[in-house]
């Protein structure tokens, strides 16, 4: 099976890679790139473990073939921080204690993110509407709701 | 305030115990870092997969390899045949991992590749021919009950099974005490009533995923998720006759267990598909594998027998449970039996618990294994009572409610409890006030678990700088290592962030119970604070050297080792970073340990409150309002005890109005994915506010108890009762998913 040569942007480097046509930018991202921050939850975009933005625009990596990222921006959990700064939704999930096990976290971040951009003052109702394709099995969304709503006030402020 | 029983019984003011820091891992999980089980590669990594049954009940008359293995890219294909005679204790654990003689539920494993590529395994994999022989099936408990019902197993029924049942009934429980017939005649009120629940499965996120590697010499080393990575050790090196030191397991983050991560799936065929091949191997199941062929929870059917006097005591109280356990003996039906009740203080009370087999994957423990059913049952039961005789539910548990000195149900005396501190907590609530309109309705329900400890080692090291290095052997899994690091800080009065906690491998501690039974923060807990209390003595001891005192003339107070006594002397405060950098002139480094089977876990009670509307239309129930209210003993991170309540609160919430493993006439599964076995997500649920009650458990320096487990206990009776309230109609048979609650309001 011959491979595709695939020229893209992932959290702002240039990157080029090899895929079978029939690969997910999941498994791209993971076993070929070895950013195993996205995590495969389902494999069928039910979960929402594996969330990254392509142009902006919150995805299933898992739903997405690794050769439609050419040309394309990506951003994953691994360019959320600003090298030690984390971003404002990674300090506010640490401090509510808005993970258990964790591995929920980076698809619920890439995605809180997502909406923090399109809405910076989402109601309660908003965000877990938001939020309701990620799945999180250990908290039940209280604290993860408190902490996106909290990041949003803190990022309001400082803007 | 907890008392300290090892150093008297003066309240004790702590100082970090009860505050909320930082975990220690948090920023490693909100950047992508850490490392779970599908995150680790090898040099030279071959990829797993496994073939999976496609009958619920088979024969296997041959297996056929040979076109899979010429292909290219196949490096070794396993069976049963290559796995050696299992011991008694592995038997069955090695049949679920790999199927001999029959397949007994659909998506059984029957053989596994390794090769170059995921996409070459997955072709090998259709060029394997098994012949099967269809055999009829059952996958309903009452069903299998019967004596002409298709049977998996003969002649493997424990001797405690009467004669005359049929094959598929292993074993029988009975426990409690009294008369139930006199009880009964004391009553003014008796209800009969069945209920039944639906399997669930733990729905942790994250897939079961392992790394084994194993040389010609028998070493060998894994790598997976796991909830307890020496039950792995013992258990692959039983199945593969390695011994236990030979296998290094080292365990990953954990994306979630929740029970279903206590027993092995892949490991075994990881590990001798590496040792076919030489090579490393990495296998990964996809969501369908985790739900068809890993161990979700066991379906119940009930019948319970309640009397009430009219002023609400209840007279006698039993219980006849029926859990369906999947294709092995160990439904934890014993459990059930033994918790239905164990809230109340009863003269009468007895329960019957029948273990019975099915074609569906083996059960494996769910969060407090067993009795969410039970509850479900009985106090669905207490509820109606109480409403049919105009009394307040939440009175009539108080009326009955077990407290020290009780008898509990299930045999033991209560020492100090906490069901009576919720009950009364929650009546105090505003929530028990707060107004309903139309269609709305609130329900409440207890809950009981028996919490456990279990063997558990922890070693404390000082580093030459002062700081502190925890080593202990339980996969953290909602936090326990910023408790340990927390309880580790406040007994050697040094600040939480001087110590770090880390989960050991196998090679490095001795044997672990398994992060299950809300045992971690208890256990584990007990044993860092006699690891530190031990380091202490240690460096009381450097003090007195370097003092040229008694070692007896020496405390250690606030993080340093202090004379005291009329002997001891003028001498400045020894601080922990003082001692350790001298400690190497002094006699060598410092360090402590503890190794126990840590007894005394402290049971632990809930009161959950509900309030739900239903639609009439559709059937559909929203939660409005959710509280728990549970005894933490002392909570050692509230934050973490708060995710706890909220988190079983709301996997009880699923269980109540979703969940459902649904087979077909075949013997398939039928919602085999996330879409169609439907998990709670966001937008279904409130805030659920979760009350910490503190009653310090007598058996734990701190006080502490575990709080893991209760929170899914009474969930399904709170909702069910709020649910009955809003419908005016009884809801005992679960999920209560909308065409249910349509045609019971339909029905009314």
């Amino acid at each position: 099976m011959s491979k595709i040569h695939v020229t893209t942007t992932i959290n702002g480097d240039p990157v080029d890679f090899l895929c079978d046509p029939g690969e997910t930018l999941l498994d791209v991202l993971r076993d070929r790139l070895g950013m195993t921050g996205s995590k495969e939850g389902c494999g069928t975009g039910d979960c929402g473990a594996c969330s990254v933005t392509v142009e902006g625009r919150l995805v299933c990596s898992c739903l997405m073939l690794g050769a439609e990222a050419e040309g394309r921006e990506i951003a994953t959990i691994e360019g959320m921080a600003d090298g030690e700064t984390l971003h404002p939704l990674q300090r506010k999930f640490i401090e509510h204690a808005a993970l258990q096990c964790g591995i929920c976290t980076p698809g619920i971040l890439v995605a809180a993110k997502s909406l923090l951009e399109r809405n910076p003052d989402p109601t309660e109702e908003e965000t877990r509407y938001w939020l309701a394709g990620n799945l999180c099995r250990c908290t039940g969304y209280d604290k993860i709701i408190r902490a996106v709503m909290d990041a949003a006030k803190d990022m309001r402020e400082a803007s | 305030m907890a008392l300290d029983r090892k150093t008297g019984t003066a309240p004790r003011e702590f100082k970090i115990i009860g505050t909320r820091p930082a975990r220690p891992d948090g920023i490693d999980k909100v950047t992508g870092r850490a490392r779970f089980g599908a995150d680790m590669s090898a040099p030279g990594m071959l990829v797993g997969r496994v073939l999976r049954s496609p009958h619920a009940h088979a024969r296997i008359k041959s297996i056929d390899s040979s076109a899979a293995e010429a292909l290219s890219g196949v490096h070794a294909v396993v069976t049963r045949a290559d796995f050696p005679a299992p011991g008694e204790d592995v038997a069955d654990i090695l049949d679920n991992c790999m199927a001999g003689e029959k397949a007994l539920y659909d998506g059984h494993a029957v053989a596994a590749v390794a090769a170059s590529s995921a996409a070459v395994a997955r072709q090998a994999l259709k060029l394997i021919k098994v012949e099967y022989e269809p055999l009829p099936h059952v996958t309903d408990v009452d069903a299998a009950m019967a004596v002409d019902a298709p049977a998996l197993h003969e002649g493997r029924a424990n001797e405690t099974v009467p004669d005359g049942h049929s094959p598929n009934v292993m074993a029988r429980h009975a426990f409690g005490h009294g008369d139930i017939e006199a009880g009964l005649a004391q009553a003014d009120r008796v209800l009969e009533r069945s209920y039944r629940t639906e399997a669930t499965h733990q729905g942790y996120i994250e897939p079961h995923a392992c790394l084994a590697s194993m040389g010609a010499d028998g070493q060998a080393d894994l790598w997976c998720c796991t909830q307890g990575h020496y039950m792995v050790r013992n258990t692959c090196a039983a199945i593969l006759g390695i011994t236990q030191g030979q296998l290094r397991v080292t365990a990953s983050e954990i994306g979630g267990g929740f029970g279903g991560k206590t027993t092995v799936f892949l490991e075994p065929v990881a590990l001798m598909l590496a040792k076919k091949t030489g090579r490393p191997v990495k296998m990964v199941m996809s969501r369908a594998e985790v739900l068809r062929a890993t161990g979700p929870t066991s379906s119940s059917s009930v019948d319970i027998r309640l009397g009430m006097t009219s002023d609400g005591r209840i007279t006698a109280g039993f219980a006849e449970l029926r859990y369906q356990g999947g294709a092995y003996p160990g439904a934890p039906v014993d459990m059930g039996a033994m918790s239905a009740f164990a809230p109340y203080d009863l003269e009468n009370v007895r329960t019957i618990g029948w273990d019975v087999v099915t074609n569906r994957p083996k059960a494996a423990a769910y969060r407090a294994p067993g009795a969410p059913m039970a509850a479900f049952a009985v106090e669905s039961a207490i509820d109606e009572l109480a409403r049919d005789l105009g009394l307040d539910p939440l009175e009539v548990r108080l009326k009955n409610a077990a407290r020290e000195g009780t008898r509990a149900s299930y045999g033991p005396t209560y020492p100090a409890i906490g069901l009576e501190a919720t009950l009364r907590t929650a009546r105090d609530h505003p929530h028990w006030s707060e107004p309903l309109g139309p269609n709305q309705g609130r329900g409440v329900a207890c809950g009981f678990w028996f919490n456990f400890g279990g063997d558990t080692c922890v070693s404390l090291n000082i580093t030459p700088d002062g700081t502190v290095n925890l080593s202990e052997g339980n996969p953290d899994i909602g936090g326990s290592r910023a408790s340990m690091s927390m309880m580790a800080a406040e007994e050697l009065g040094i600040p939480y962030d001087k110590v770090r906690t880390v989960i050991a491998d196998t090679g490095s501690l001795g044997q672990n119970e398994v992060t299950d039974g809300s045992r971690v923060t208890f256990a584990v807990g007990l044993a860092t604070i006699e690891a530190a209390r031990a380091a202490k003595r240690e460096m009381c001891k450097r003090a007195a050297q370097v003092w040229g005192i008694d070692e007896e003339a020496v405390i250690w107070e606030d993080g340093a080792a202090r004379p005291s006594g009329p002997n001891a002397g003028e001498h400045p405060p020894m601080t922990l970073a003082d001692i350790a950098a001298i400690a190497s002139n002094t006699g060598g480094p410092i360090a402590g340990h503890y190794e126990i089977n840590a007894e005394g876990a402290g049971v632990s009670f809930a009161t959950h409150m509900v309030d739900t509307e239903v639609d009439p239309d559709t059937g559909a129930v929203t939660i409005l309002r959710y509280t728990v209210f549970q005894d933490a003993g002392k909570a050692v991170h509230p934050s973490y005890v708060e995710g706890q309540f909220q988190g079983g609160a709301v996997q009880g919430i699923g269980w109540a109005l979703n969940e459902e493993y649904i087979y077909d006439d075949n013997g398939i599964l039928q919602n085999a994915g996330f879409l169609d076995y439907r998990i709670p997500v966001a937008s279904d649920l409130p805030m659920i506010d979760a009350v910490i009650l503190e009653i310090p458990n007598p058996g734990h320096p701190y006080g502490v108890r575990g709080v893991g487990e209760t929170s899914i206990v009474p969930p399904l009776a709170a909702i069910a009762n709020a649910v009955s309230a809003a419908t005016g109609t009884r809801m005992s048979d679960l999920p209560m998913s909308p065409p249910k609650v349509l045609a019971a309001i339909q029905a009314r």
